[in-house]
C-alpha cells in the first residue's frame, strides 16, 4: 500500500499524462487548429468559386454577354483547348532540355561549377512571370517572327505551320517557347535535386562493370530517378497549365481552336482569358470567367493527382528513397 | 645484360584506343568553318542585304561537330564510346540552348532597366502623370503591404501546421488530411487564388469589391502550402535524439518544441519562409484579379485598390499611352526591382541557412 503513489508518480510520467500540461494543451491544440484552418480554407476556396461560378451555368446564356450567343461549354472550350495545348507544346519543349541540364548540372560540369550553375537555375526558378511576359513580349516575339515567316513559305503544307504568318509575331507558339523557358528552371531544380540522390554505390557498381558514362545514366541514374522525373515534368506541367500573365502579354488570342502555331488567329488560354477579360467584366460575365477558373482549378488537380499517384506507385521501387 | 628501359613501351592492353585531345578541338574550328561556308556558299545570289545569322551557323556548326566526332569515334573508339561522346556533346548542347533565352531575359532586363532606374522611380507615384516621369513607389508600398499582411498570416498558419504534422499528428487521420490538401493548395493556379479571393470579399462585401487585403487573401492561399511544405521538412530533419534528450530532462513537450526543436531549424524554416515570400511577390494575377490597379498611393488595407509593383509592370506594358517609351521604360525598371527583390530574397536565404545552419556532426 505504502509504495502505490510512487507507482502513480511513476506512471504519470511514463504514461500520456506528461502531455496533459496546460502549456502542452493550448500549444497542441494551437497547431492543430492551424492545420484544420488549412482544410476549411481549401473547402472555402472550392465553396466561394462555386457560389460564385454557378449562376454562369444556371443563367440563360443570352444573358451573359462574353458567350456571343453559346452556352457555358461551347465557350469555356476553345480556352479549355488552348490551355491544354500551350501548356503541352511548352512541356514538350522544356522537358528533354530541362532533364539534359539537369544531368549536366549533376553528372558532366565539373564539381565547383555545379554549385555556382545549380543556384543560378533555382534563382531563375523564382523570376517573376511578370518579367517573363515583358521579355516575351518585346523581345523573343520580334525575333522569332522572321523564322514564323520561313516557316509559313517553306513548310506551310505541314498543318502545324500553316500560316499565313503573324506579322507581331504574338502566336501560340511564342507563348508556348516563353512558358517553356519559364518551366525550364523548375523541371531542372527538381530533377537536379532527384539525379544527385542516386544512390553512388550504384554508379559506382555501373561504372565497375564497364559501362561508359552515359551508359552509367541510361541503366542507374534515370530508372532510380523516374519518379522523381515525372513529378518535376508534372509539377512543370501545372505551373504551365495555370500560368497567366506570360501568355496574356504575349499572346494575341482570338479564341479559336486550330493547330496552327504560326498564324495570328490563334487559341486562348482559361488564365490569360480571365485576366484580360476580369478587370472590366460586370455582372454574369464576372460569374462566367470565375467558373472558368473552377475549371481550370479542377484541371491542375487531375494533373497534380496523376502525377502523385505515378510517384506514389513508383516509390516502392524507387532507391532513392 | 639487358637494359631493361629499352624494352618496348608497355601496352596497356584493357584500355582501348582512345582519340587524342587535340581531335576535339581541331574538329571544332573545322566544324564552326564549314558551317560558316556553308552560309555564305548557299546566300542567295544577288541580294545585298542578306546577313549570316551567327545563331543559326552555330547551330548547324553543332550539328556538323557532333556528326564529326561521332564517325570518328565510331571508327576508333568503337559504337559504345561514340554513343558516349554523342550523349555528352548533347546534354551540354542542350544546356547552351537553354541558357541561351535566360541570358537574354537578364541581359535585356538589365540594359533596358536601367533607364528610369533613378530616384524619381522609388519616390514618385504615377499620380497625374500621361508619358514621361512618374514612378512606382505607390506599387511598392503596395507590394510591400499586401505581402507582409500574407506574411503575418501564412507564416504562423503555415509552422504551427508543420509543426502539428511532425511533433503531433504522426499516423493520426487529420495528418494524413491535411497533407493530401496541402498537396492540392501547392497546385492551385495563381489566379484561381485570385478568382477566390475575389468571390470571397464579393459576398462579404458586395460586388466589385478590390481593396488590398484581398489581394493578401489571394496571396495567404499560395503562400501557406509553401510555407507548411518547407518547415515540415526542416523540422524533419530534427535528429530524435535532440527530442529523447530533453524529455529524458523532464521537459514538456510542448517546451521541448519552443526551446529545442525550433531552434534546431530556425535556420532552414527562415530560409524556407523568405523563398516563400520571394515566390509570392513576384504574383501578378492574384492582384490583378483581387486587389485591381491604381495610380495613387495607398496605405489602406482595408479601402480603395492597391498597386503592386507586378502589377505596374503589366499595365505599364499593356496600356501604353501616346508615349510609349516612357511606360516601357518605366515596366523594365519594375521589372530589374522585382528581380533584384527576388535576387537579394534568395541571396539572404541562403545567407541564412548556411551562417546559422547549426553544426550536426561532421
Amino acid at each position: 500500500m505504502a509504495d502505490e503513489p510512487a507507482e502513480r508518480a511513476l506512471a504519470r510520467t511514463a504514461g500520456g499524462r506528461a502531455s496533459e500540461r496546460p502549456g502542452d494543451r493550448i500549444f497542441s491544440g494551437s497547431a492543430r487548429s492551424a492545420g484544420t484552418f488549412i482544410l476549411v480554407m481549401l473547402a472555402a476556396v472550392s465553396a466561394f468559386l462555386l457560389v460564385e461560378g454557378f449562376p454562369a451555368l444556371a443563367a440563360d446564356p443570352s444573358e451573359v454577354g462574353l458567350f456571343d450567343g453559346e452556352n457555358f461549354w461551347q465557350w469555356v472550350f476553345p480556352l479549355v483547348f488552348g490551355t491544354l495545348w500551350a501548356a503541352a507544346l511548352a512541356l514538350l519543349m522544356a522537358f528533354p532540355l530541362a532533364i539534359a541540364i539537369a544531368l549536366f548540372i549533376s553528372h558532366y560540369a565539373p564539381r565547383r561549377i555545379a554549385t555556382t550553375l545549380g543556384y543560378v537555375v533555382d534563382l531563375l526558378a523564382a523570376v517573376p512571370s511578370v518579367v517573363y511576359g515583358l521579355w516575351g513580349g518585346a523581345v523573343l516575339a520580334p525575333a522569332l517572327q522572321p523564322s514564323y515567316t520561313w516557316l509559313a513559305d517553306n513548310l506551310s503544307f505541314i498543318p502545324f505551320f500553316e500560316g499565313p504568318a503573324s506579322g507581331t509575331g504574338r502566336t501560340i507558339l511564342t507563348a508556348a517557347v516563353v512558358l517553356g523557358v519559364m518551366v525550364l528552371p523548375i523541371i531542372t531544380a527538381v530533377s537536379r535535386e532527384v539525379f544527385l540522390q542516386t544512390p553512388v554505390l550504384y554508379e559506382e557498381a555501373s561504372l565497375a562493370l564497364g559501362s561508359t558514362r552515359w551508359e552509367m545514366i541510361r541503366t542507374v541514374v534515370l530508372p532510380v530517378g523516374r519518379g522523381g522525373i515525372i513529378s518535376a515534368a508534372m509539377l512543370g506541367l501545372g505551373r504551365a497549365l495555370g500560368e497567366t500573365l506570360a501568355v496574356a502579354m504575349v499572346l494575341s488570342a482570338t479564341g479559336v481552336i486550330t493547330v496552327n502555331l504560326i498564324s495570328s488567329v490563334n487559341p486562348s488560354t482559361i488564365a490569360a482569358n480571365v485576366a484580360l477579360s476580369f478587370p472590366e467584366a460586370y455582372g454574369l460575365n464576372v460569374n462566367a470567367l470565375i467558373a472558368s477558373g473552377l475549371i481550370l482549378f479542377a484541371i491542375t488537380l487531375v494533373v497534380n493527382s496523376i502525377a502523385r499517384w505515378i510517384v506514389n506507385r513508383r516509390a516502392d521501387f524507387s532507391g532513392a528513397n | 645484360m639487358t637494359n631493361l628501359y629499352s624494352a618496348p613501351r608497355q601496352v596497356n592492353t584493357f584500355k582501348g584506343v582512345t582519340l587524342p585531345t587535340y581531335f576535339f578541338s581541331v574538329t571544332a574550328v573545322a566544324a564552326v568553318i564549314l558551317s560558316w561556308l556553308i552560309f555564305t556558299v548557299l546566300r542567295p545570289a544577288g541580294d545585298e542585304e542578306y546577313e549570316i545569322n551567327i545563331a543559326l551557323v552555330a547551330m548547324v556548326g553543332i550539328i556538323i561537330f557532333a556528326l564529326l566526332v561521332f564517325v570518328a569515334s565510331l571508327r576508333v573508339e568503337g559504337r559504345r564510346k561514340a554513343i558516349d561522346r554523342l550523349a555528352g556533346i548533347l546534354v551540354t548542347t542542350a544546356f547552351l540552348i537553354a541558357l541561351t533565352p535566360l541570358v537574354s531575359l537578364i541581359l535585356t532586363v538589365v540594359t533596358n532597366g536601367v533607364v528610369r532606374f533613378d530616384a524619381d522611380f522609388f519616390t514618385l507615384s504615377m499620380r497625374n502623370v500621361v508619358g514621361e516621369g512618374g514612378g512606382a513607389a505607390h506599387a511598392m508600398v503596395g507590394t510591400l503591404i499586401m505581402t507582409l499582411a500574407a506574411s503575418a498570416v501564412s507564416v504562423p498558419i503555415g509552422l504551427l501546421t508543420s509543426i502539428y504534422l511532425v511533433e503531433y499528428g504522426s499516423g493520426k487521420r487529420l495528418t494524413k488530411w491535411i497533407t493530401f490538401f496541402v498537396d492540392v493548395m501547392t497546385g492551385i493556379p495563381s489566379i484561381v487564388a485570385g478568382l477566390f479571393a475575389y468571390s470571397l470579399f464579393e459576398i462579404l462585401l458586395g460586388p466589385g469589391t478590390r481593396v488590398g487585403i484581398s489581394g493578401s487573401a489571394a496571396l495567404t492561399v499560395l503562400m501557406i502550402p509553401i510555407v507548411v511544405r518547407s518547415s515540415e521538412e526542416m523540422l524533419r530533419l530534427v535528429p530524435n535524439e535532440l527530442r529523447e534528450a530533453s524529455y529524458a530532462l523532464g521537459v514538456p513537450k510542448w517546451l521541448t518544441i519552443l526551446k529545442v526543436v525550433l531552434p534546431t531549424s530556425i535556420a532552414g524554416i527562415t530560409t524556407g519562409i523568405m523563398l516563400a515570400i520571394a515566390r509570392v511577390i513576384g504574383e501578378t494575377a492574384p492582384l490583378l484579379i483581387a486587389a485591381g490597379f491604381s495610380n495613387d498611393f495607398n496605405f489602406n488595407l482595408f479601402q480603395d485598390r492597391m498597386q503592386s509593383l507586378p502589377n505596374f509592370v503589366y499595365y505599364s506594358y499593356v496600356a501604353q499611352g501616346s508615349n510609349p517609351e516612357a511606360y516601357l521604360d518605366r515596366a523594365w525598371a519594375g521589372a530589374l526591382t522585382l528581380i533584384l527583390i527576388v535576387m537579394v530574397l534568395n541571396l539572404g536565404a541562403r545567407l541564412i541557412a548556411h551562417i546559422f545552419a547549426p553544426k550536426m556532426s561532421r
